[in-house]
């Protein structure tokens, strides 16, 4: 870890600057894996006929933690080894399902500068614009893991 | 008159056995492909990814522990008098890097119980905190949970 060092790139962010989007299309066998991966054996991720007809969902569900990452992710890229992620707060609002098509961004809403820190206000949206998975991340700059 | 009865609030504080668990570099890969990263870092297993300890701590149950859609029921909390799960939300603190071959441990707590009117009626909130330390003791992770149910 190397603590606190003066960054170039902190003193170059702005309040209102937005993060690079990203889309993302998860399919039946990501969705799968990621599931696999946590031993999450629930059937509205991977078993379509009791999905649609027994739990009434569109379409097989995707695993709320797994939008969770794509938030960090979309922070994480944007950051490289210039900061890390100190602390995210953020929600599952509404589901979303296997064929739509996600976006993850964000905005940095605050930069202080005595700590070299920001907070980012991140989003996953879906194709209609809906917030399926808002946050806020604060990370500190300088310091990377 | 209140869905959470003293009985319900008395589980505030309840805790779940330790469980320690070894970070290996292909659990970090699996990880990684699975959630779509493009960084070398994660996908080479050198370093684990945010949210890796979500995968790390999921309970593995026997299948004869799983309900008939598939989920393990938690443990650590009590029969509430609503059930039906809403969205929840999730704070994480990063406090140290996890790496292959770092033992960690987490231990859960249930630390609240609490009820809101909503607009179609009661709804019951409850959160448990995740603390997840390495061997030295020393805070790694700390997640809040906080889930709602109607």
């Amino acid at each position: 870890m190397t603590v606190a060092e003066k960054s170039q790139r902190f003193a170059d962010v702005r309040v209102g600057d937005s993060l690079p989007e990203r889309d993302f299309d998860c399919d039946n066998v990501q969705l799968m894996l990621y599931n696999a991966v946590l031993w999450n054996g629930h059937r509205i991720h991977f078993d379509e006929p009791y999905t649609k007809e027994v739990e009434g969902y569109p379409g097989l569900v995707l695993a709320g933690p797994m939008l969770g990452d794509w938030l960090h992710q979309c922070v994480d890229e944007w950051l490289g080894d210039d900061g890390r992620i100190l602390s995210v707060d953020y929600s599952n609002r509404q589901a979303a399902y296997v064929g739509d098509t996600l976006t993850s961004g964000g905005t940095i809403t605050a930069v202080r500068p005595s700590e070299q820190e920001i907070d980012v206000d991140v989003f996953i949206k879906n194709k209609e614009g809906a917030l399926v998975a808002p946050g806020t991340m604060v990370v500190r700059f300088g310091e990377s893991w | 008159m209140s869905l959470l009865s003293p009985e319900l609030l008395a589980h505030i504080g309840s805790k779940s056995e330790p469980q320690r668990e070894i970070v290996t570099r292909r659990d970090i890969r699996k990880y990684a492909v699975a959630t779509g990263s493009r960084q070398r870092k994660y996908l080479d297993g050198d370093q684990a990814p945010p949210m890796f300890h979500v995968p790390l701590f999921w309970d593995v149950v026997e299948l004869n522990q799983l309900t008939p859609d598939g989920v393990s029921i938690d443990s650590l909390l009590p029969k509430f008098p609503l059930e039906k799960a809403m969205a929840g939300g999730l704070k994480i603190e990063y406090h140290k890097p996890i790496r292959p071959g770092d033992w960690l441990t987490s231990t859960r707590t249930l630390t609240d119980i609490y009820e809101k009117e909503g607009r179609s009626g009661s709804l019951i909130f409850y959160e448990v905190i995740m603390d997840v330390v390495n061997d030295d003791q020393e805070l790694v992770i700390r997640e809040k949970t906080t889930r709602i149910l109607r």
